[in-house]
This record gives C-alpha cells, structure tokens and sequence, in this order.
C-alpha cells in the first residue's frame, strides 16, 4: 500500500502539506483552542523551521503531523497532507505504516525519548524489523551502520550499551540514528539541541544538515533560537500564540521581516553590536495571552508598537503575500504602511557604571570531591578535580561572566562561593574576611545576605505554597530586616517595584506567574538583604527569549542602582557579550582564559573559546562565523587527560613543539591588557589567530 | 557487588541478634515462666515451690545470660539439686553431665524442646515450614503472574473501562481481610447446604457433594486440587489486589514517559510498546512489593492454616503462643526473621538486575 502511493507520488509537489489546520484540546471547562489557521508547505529536500516562544502551538504542529495529539487533543479544522494523502482522516493501521517509516520524529531530551532498560541496538534495528520486516541479525547490522553513519564512536560497544552509560550528545545522535533507520522523508525534529552543550550543539547541527543533504531528506525544525534556524532551515515559520505570523525563505524573513513579532523578536536577542549602555536590547512588552484569553483580531495586537484600534482588533486577519518574493507571507493588517527600516525610537541609551574596589577574590581555589565506582557502591575511590586552582577578583559594580559547557565545574564554584560547599584548599576572601571554609549554617546573617543567588529554573526555586509577598517577607525576616512587620511589608512591596512588579502581585500564588514572572520574583529574594554580590546562575536560559531581555535589563539596572557585583554563570554567550564587562572561561575545572569581554571575544583566543564562539549560532545574515566543530565529549572529570585539559579536542595541538600539550599543564600567559590565556601555544601563533565572526561587507 | 552482599549479611546479622533478642525477652517475662512452671511442675505448686522451679531449670539469672545460653553464645547452666543430680541445658537423656557440650543453643542445632509437640523445636519447625512452603507457593504461583496481568491490563490505558473493571475489583479484594474472604469462598464453593456446591451436585457436573474441601488437614499428606484450593485462593485474593494496584500504578507511569511517545512514533504496535517497551520498566516497582509478599505471607498464612486447619508454620505460631511454648516460639521467630532479611537481600540484588541505571551504595 505505501509502496504504491510512493510510485504514484510526484517529488515536484510537496512532502507535507499543511492546510489551515486547527487544533484544540478540551478541557472539561472548555475547548482551548491550540493552534488557528495554520498553513505551511515544505517541499523535497527543503528544511522549514517552525519558531517562536513557549507555548505557541510550535510542538502541536508537530505532533499533529504524527497524528499523536493525546487524548485531549484533537484537530478540528484543514487538513495535513503528507505526500498528497490527508493525514487526518487515516486510521490507527494505517498511521503506524508512516510512523518511523516516512515521517520519523528527533526529541528534545534524548535520554527520556530512549528506553532506559533497552540496547540502543535493540531500540535501532525494531524500526526496519516493523517496517521492512528485516530479519534481527540484518537489522542489528544496519543499526551498527547507521551508528557508525551519525559519527558515534566504537559503534560496536555503542549498539550493546544501554542509554544511560552514553552521553547527552551521543544519546541525541543515537535518537537521530533511529530517525534514520528507515530512511524517512520527513524529519520532524523538536527543539533537537535545547538539552545540549553549545559545542555539541553545533555537532549535531552539523550531522542533521549533512544528512538532510545525503539522503534527501525533508526537515521540520522546531527551535526557539532563530540562529539555529537561520543555520539549519531553508524556509522559516514563525508563530505567535497559535498562529503562523510570518513566513518565507530564511534570508527574506531575517533581512526584510515584515511583521511586528518578528521585528521585535530581532530587537529582543543579543546579537553582536548590542551593547547593554549604548543600544540596549529592547524587550516586548506585556505578556504572552493564555489560550483562552486571547484578544479580537491580531493576537499580536495589544504588545505592538503599530497598533491602531479599530482596525488590528477588527477581526480575524489572513495572510497577505508580499509581492516579488518566495513565498513570503505576513499576518499583519498594516503591513504596507510600517516603515521596516525606522530604528527603533524608544532605545534608552543609558550610563555605564563605574567599577570600584575589590570585594571579592578568590585565589588557588580547589575543590575536589571524592566518589565511589562500582554497581554496588564498593569499588576504587576516585577524585573529581571540579574546581582547579581557581583565581580572579571581581570589583564592586562588575559584571563577571563565567562561561563553559556542562561539567566545567562552573556550578561547583558558585557552590563554594555561597558556602553550601566547602573549599578543598586556597582562599576566597569576601570584604576581606575568609570564607572558604565556612559553610552557610556558620556564616553570620551579614555575609549570608550580602552574598545571594538567582537561580536558573524560577519554576522550582519558589515554594509553591506560599504567596510571593510571603517569601520575599520571610527572606527579609531571615536577614533580620526591619523591626516590625510593617516595615518589612513596606521593604517588600519596594522589592516588588524593584524587579517592575505590581504591588498586588504580593498575594499571588507563584503557579498564577509566568517564568518571567516568577524570576523576578526569585531576583526580588535575593536582592532583599541588599546583596553586594549576586551569583546568577543561568538566570535566563530558562526562559523565552523576549522575557531573556526584560529580565536581563532589569538585573543590569538593578546592578546600577546597588553597585552589584554581578557573577554572571551561562553558557549562552551571546548574552554574556552583552552585559558582561569581564569574562572568565572554563573548561574541566580550568580556568583557560579570563580577561574583558573584547579581549576575549577577540583574537588572540584560547583555542576552547574559539570553538565555542565559532559553535554559538548567530541570527544575523551579515555575519560569517567560521565553523570549528569539536569532535568527541568533555572528557570525564573524574578521569582528566594528563596534560592540557583541552588537549584531546583541540584543533592547535600540531602547533605545540615536543608533544608539550599530552605531558604538561600549559602556564598562564598573560598578554597585554591583563588577557590570561592557559596555552602552550606561543605568543606569535596566538597572534596569527583570525576572528571567529566577522561582519561582511555591506 | 561483594562488598555490598557482605555488608547486607553484616548488617542482617545484627537485626537478627536484635530482633530475638527482643522477642527472647518478651516470650522469657516472669509472668510466663510461672506459667511455665506450673504446666511443667503441678499447678498446685506454692510461689516458693515455682521460684525454686524456675532457679533449677535455668530461668534464673540475667535475662542476657539466658539469651547468650539459649543463642549458644554461652555456656548452658548446670545445677546440681538437692537429690544430687547435676541437671544442665545440654545434658539431657542421651548423654552424662560428663559427655555433654558445654555450649548448646540455636547456633550449635540445638533449639531446645517443644513442651506442644513433646520433641525437639528444629524437628517440628522443620516438618512445619516444609507445609508452609508448599503453601506459598501455589499462593505464588497464583498471585504473581495474575496480579502483574490484572496491573498492566489496567495500567496500559489509564481510565479506559478495562482499567476501571479491573480496579474495582483488586480494590475489594484487597479490601477484604482474609478471614473474611474465606468465610465468604467456603460458604460459597465448599458447602453441601448453600452457595454452588449443591446446584453443581445437583446438576451432576461434580461427583462429591462440594466443589472444593473446606478443611485442608488433608493436604499435608497429599495436595491435590480439590482441598488446597480454598487456602490458596484466600490468601492470593489479598495479594493480589495489592500487587495489582502497585502494578497499575508504576505501568501508567510508564505509559506516560517520552520513551513510550517515542516508541509509539516508531511505528511499533500497542501490544508491542506494551510489551517490549513498558513492561520492564513497569515491573520494577512491583518486584520490590511482591518480594516484601514472602515474608508477609509467612505470617499472613497464621489466620488461613487456622482458619483450613492446614498444620503448618502459622497454625505451629498459634499453637506455640496458645500453650505457651516459649522455645517453638522463638524457633518460629528466628524462622521469620530469617526469611524477612533474606527476601529483603534477594529484592535488593534483583533490582539492579531489572534495572540497568541502578546503583547501590
């Protein structure tokens, strides 16, 4: 049956036709309606990237098409059609045939999209035993090539493994294998990298886009980061609040976007040249509307600068092509009037702060945990190095970014800093008092409040129980703030005007905020004893990008007023270019380079920071990254490479004379300026190092 | 792997010393050794008459000393009495005070001598728990492999009408206690006045008068269908309706996860995803409750054996504490504690056995 509607299909039509598809799921109060009206095509060999923030319906579409909406779900309204046959009219039988087959789907998080007490080989070779009805020793045997095929090393100990003894890298490669066992010709892939370190990242960008290219395979690609698209995706849809509002080919969208949403979405990332004194990123305000909230006509409407009433709340408003395009679409009823090219008007240029003296500092700090192999507990006992003679200082007022992948040991310092940890040795002196041997219990109220944390997940960092007033109160009653609870019920609602919350959000529950919300709430708690020094762990990675900026902004500002020291953990660096004056990088437990954001965004680099610069994806057509994609995972932690730490992935190591990389830690060279770079590599190579990203030629 | 076996046995072996050290004491108070004087001696005897009893028969003295005697951990007393016998714990009517081992306790085989069943506790308990077993095993046999389908039927589509029947039903027979349910299936099935029995008969589908033997005294010699169904299904009713529900519960869960999303998107079949894809995930959970089932149904088979009057290690339980037999019991109590820790190592082990992410430590 397939094998008939495959000859009698024509490659010049699309793969997957979508058709003013409707999706709603229902409640028992109501019907909410998820996605409205929603069209899109991908033809043969093209990839779409499907974009936008949480909660737009983007995962729906996709779920949609493997007709697996739960039992909630269902479409009420189009069609899907996928090779000229209409998805949504098929039944059970029929869709298990296209399932994994013709359409195969690549997920999020690897490790819980793998069955956990299944071989890799045995989750592989099912899907041709289901669908071609290979026999097990065949299929085994395609499984090992196919491993082999998406560059995972040593396929034959890989196919015998269960998922947990893999990595998360390999574990997504692994997921991308089953995709391609059948060798489908849709892809769906959701928000493939999101759980993934940017190095790995861009590895498997790189797979998926060579793959695409070898076998000719057509790609939905849901992601919330436009760089990613705009590296991957031939064609770009971007939806708000359930609905597609502009469409076209990569290059027209990014260049010449014709809707409010997607212009503001560009304004709201940080793309090089933003600067947070100069051009401030500037973020969109107001909040996604809840499903069931949404306003008349342009859904849109009431966060848009253009907005005229009376004529964008009039009603429903269709797509409009854009004349002299490739298929360019807009949903935006004012769309020929806006002038695209007018800066932005409301870009508040602001004051940089002045840095002022030392208030913490940090030398030869070490922190090694000890931990036990074995199944059964037993076995040798062995030394994760997590944090490796750590030294810096950071002033008053500074923002210092610590950038690195999962595993540096990033997380391991902010531990030792707060004193939920203790240091193995060296110092860390904090307003000239050491603490790295005071655990928190022992730290007087003085230095527990002036040293606070914002955490990345503002979902599970607040007590669910417990209205927002309540726990920033209760945060002001542990640092023994104010005399009466009149006074802290003041200091509390200033709080909330702090973080540019309305007083009445005091009574709220956290579960009736959104997670921009919530986080500021988390900053409002940790600026509530008047913190000197703010450890921001992630703060933002956990949140959608138009939110990114507010928050961003609103810590930046809050910095300014209270002369903060700001120690900034991320791993995105396009942010810590941003808002970050110094930046330290990390790697195993390293420090490999520390000096000012342009002495580290600039050549001379470590070799680790220009692969992880080259690997961070950037939304902006003008620019040309050069791509250096490192093979292989961190190495364990617990098992360093003897030597350089970075050596076994680095791209320089042939520079080095006498195999200095495999025998000796590299010394720290300082370069001009105060720039410490951890590398064996000699001061004229690093000079003839050429910039990771350049700007073309206008 | 080793090292944690080791440690387990180390540790089990301190619970044990502990838990019969505290049941030596209760069933060792002096209000029971009373008792057990004027059962042994005359039940006219004076208080002075006992108190001497109780000095000549080695129940005097520290309460530790006695434990360590009775363990083997010590040596047994020897008394010499007024007649000039020299009576002793180990010596008794095979060999002299002179040939006697200096130790004899539950360590050394010697586990004392039942005053219920007038011969020595290990031969009894041994005889007994070889019923039980049996026992446990048809309730085994019974409850395991239909609990587990009961759960994944109704745990593979959560809500459906199947999950719903089928959770109506282990939710009342786990509700209903085993007295209870046996009343209820003997009325029911072994009766020759009500229930099926007599329609049965009457129809001529069955040759005796009842369905099923309501007494299963006859199963120690000889099981067979016909009397060792009722006690089995009495006691696998309750389990199975709790193993069920623990069952239903970890194979929603399951159901839910992405790698079950994933599989479905595969192509793979429902009966396959249920299969190969949830069914050991889901069973882990349950593997731990049903190896919590052995030691419970070692003492759960107390109300059961009485209630079918099977003589095994529960009715020996009963009897031992109705007459007071001080030795039987703690014989029995040493039995259990055994099974309890063993079971407990056995799940522990098997669990990194199911689950491959597991470590202990």
């Amino acid at each position: 049956m397939t094998t008939s509607a495959d000859t009698a299909w024509d490659p010049s039509k699309p793969i997957l036709e979508i058709d003013h598809l409707s999706i709603s799921f229902f409640t028992r109060l109501r019907e909410i309606p998820a996605v409205m009206d929603f069209s899109c095509k991908v033809m043969a060999g093209e990839a779409m990237g499907l974009v936008g923030e949480s909660g737009c319906g983007k995962s729906t579409v996709a779920l949609a098409v493997m007709r697996d909406l739960g039992k909630n779900g269902r479409i009420v309204g189009g069609t899907i059609k996928f090779k000229g046959r209409d998805l949504t009219h098929m039944g059970e039988e029929e869709l298990r045939h296209i399932r994994g087959s013709e359409i195969a789907m690549i997920y999020q998080e690897p490790m819980a999209s793998l069955n956990p007490a299944m071989k890799i080989g045995a989750q592989l070779a099912e899907v041709p035993m289901i669908h071609q009805g290979m026999s097990r020793a065949d299929a085994w045997a395609l499984a090992r090539q196919i491993v082999a095929d998406v560059r995972l090393p040593d396929p034959d100990r890989i196919i015998n493994a269960y998922p947990h003894q893999l990595s998360g890298g390999q574990q997504q490669r692994i997921v991308i294998a089953m995709a391609l066992m059948s060798k489908p010709a849709l892809l769906i892939l959701d928000e493939p990298t999101t759980a993934l370190d940017v190095t790995v990242e861009a590895g498997i960008v790189d797979l998926v886009k060579d793959l695409g290219k070898k076998y000719g395979t057509s790609m939905l690609f849901i992601s919330h980061n436009l760089g990613l698209v705009m590296d991957v995706c031939n064609r770009i849809c971007v939806m708000y609040s359930g609905e597609a509002v502009e469409t076209g080919a990569v290059t027209e969208v990014f260049e010449e976007m014709r809707h409010p949403y997607t212009q503001a979405l560009f304004r709201s990332i940080p793309l090089p040249g933003a600067d947070k004194n100069a051009r401030p990123l500037i973020s969109i305000p107001g909040n996604f509307p809840l499903p069931h909230e949404r306003p008349k006509g342009c859904n849109f409407g009431p966060r848009c600068d253009y907005f005229q009433s009376g004529r964008c709340d009039a009603g429903e408003i269709p797509m409009f092509p854009v004349p002299n395009s490739d298929r360019h679409e807009t949903r935006c009823a004012k769309w020929q009037e806006i002038d695209w090219l007018a800066e932005p008007a409301k870009r508040a240029v602001k004051q940089k702060a002045p840095i002022g003296k030392v208030v913490l500092k940090m030398e030869d700090l070490k922190k090694y945990y000890s931990v036990s192999s074995g199944a059964f507990g037993g076995g040798l006992k062995k030394v994760v190095k997590a944090n490796e003679t750590l030294s810096f200082e950071a002033r008053e007022g500074e923002t210092l970014a610590i950038v690195g992948e999962s595993g540096c040991g990033k997380s391991t310092f902010a531990k030792v800093l707060m004193g939920l940890e203790t240091a193995t040795s060296g110092s860390i002196l904090l307003f000239d008092e050491n603490v790295q041997s005071t655990p928190i219990q022992q730290r007087n109220t003085d230095t527990v409040s002036s040293v606070q944390m914002v955490f990345q997940n503002p979902f599970d960092t607040l007590n669910p129980s417990m209205t927002v007033g309540r726990q920033i109160i209760r945060a002001l009653e542990i640092f023994k703030h104010g005399s009466s609870d009149e006074d802290r019920n003041r200091r509390m609602l200033e709080l909330l005007d702090l973080v540019k919350l309305p007083r009445a959000f005091a009574d709220r529950m956290p579960r009736q905020l959104s997670g921009g919300q919530k986080q500021r709430v988390g900053i409002a708690r940790a600026f509530a004893g008047g913190a000197k020094v703010v450890v921001a762990d992630e703060p933002v990675s956990a949140l959608d990008v138009s939110v990114q900026a507010a928050v961003t902004d609103l810590l930046m500002d809050i910095q300014r007023e209270n002369r903060t020291t700001l120690l900034f953990i991320s791993h995105d660096l396009s942010i810590v270019r941003y808002l970050s004056d110094r930046v330290m990088v990390m790697y195993l437990g390293h420090v490999v380079e520390m000096g000012t954001t342009d002495q580290v965004f600039q050549p001379p680099y470590h070799p680790y920071t220009e692969a992880l610069l080259s690997a961070v994806p950037i939304a902006d057509t003008k620019v040309i990254r050069k791509r250096i994609v490192l093979e292989g995972d961190i190495p364990s932690a617990m098992n360093p490479p003897p030597g350089c730490p970075f050596q076994t992935r680095c791209r320089w190591k042939s520079q080095v004379p006498g195999g200095l990389c495999d025998r000796e830690m590299p010394p720290v060279q300082v370069l001009e300026g105060g720039h410490n770079i951890k590398c064996h590599l000699s001061t004229e190579i690093l000079q003839t190092m050429e910039p990771v990203i350049k700007m073309a030629a206008e | 792997m080793l090292m944690f076996v080791v440690r387990r046995l180390g540790l089990m072996i301190l619970t044990a010393l502990a838990l019969t050290f505290i049941v030596f004491f209760l069933t060792n108070l002096r209000p029971n050794l009373e008792k057990l004087a004027r059962t042994e001696g005359s039940v006219r005897m004076s208080e002075e008459a006992v108190d001497q009893w109780i000095i000549q028969n080695g129940h005097g003295g520290s309460v530790f000393v006695r434990y360590g005697e009775w363990m083997g951990l010590m040596p047994g007393w020897v008394l010499t009495d007024e007649k000039g016998t020299v009576r002793g714990r180990c010596i008794t009517a095979t060999n002299t005070p002179e040939t006697a081992p200096r130790y004899c306790g539950v360590l050394q085989g010697d586990w004392g001598f039942s005053t219920f069943f007038k011969k020595p506790v290990l031969d009894s308990l041994g005889e007994k728990l070889a019923a039980t077993g049996w026992l446990m095993l048809a309730v085994m046999l019974v409850m395991v492999p239909a609990s587990l389908l009961i759960g994944v039927l109704s745990g593979m589509r959560e809500g459906s009408r199947t999950d719903r029947a089928l959770s109506t039903f282990s939710i009342a027979s786990t509700a209903t206690p085993e007295y209870v349910s046996g009343v209820i299936l003997v009325a029911l099935l072994a009766s020759p006045v009500v229930g099926l029995s007599p329609l049965l008969a009457s129809w001529g589908w069955i040759e005796g008068k009842t369905l099923f033997l309501g007494t299963a005294t006859s199963a120690i010699d000889d099981i067979t269908f016909w009397n060792f169904t009722l006690p089995v299904m009495t006691i696998a009713l309750y389990g199975i309706g709790y193993i069920a529900r623990m069952t239903r519960a970890s194979m929603t869960e399951v159901m839910t996860a992405q790698y079950i999303r994933t599989a479905r998107l595969k192509g793979v079949s429902f009966g396959a995803v249920v299969v190969k894809h949830a069914l050991r995930n889901a069973l882990i959970a349950p593997f731990t409750v049903i190896m919590l089932q052995f030691p419970w149904l070692l003492n759960g088979v107390v109300i059961v054996e009485t209630l079918f009057n099977y003589k095994g290690f529960g009715w020996t339980l009963v009897q031992a504490a109705g007459n007071n037999d001080i030795n039987l019991l703690l014989g029995c109590s040493v039995v259990a504690v055994f099974v309890v820790l063993v079971t407990q190592l056995i799940s522990d082990v098997g669990y990194v056995f199911l689950n491959p992410r597991i470590r202990l430590s």
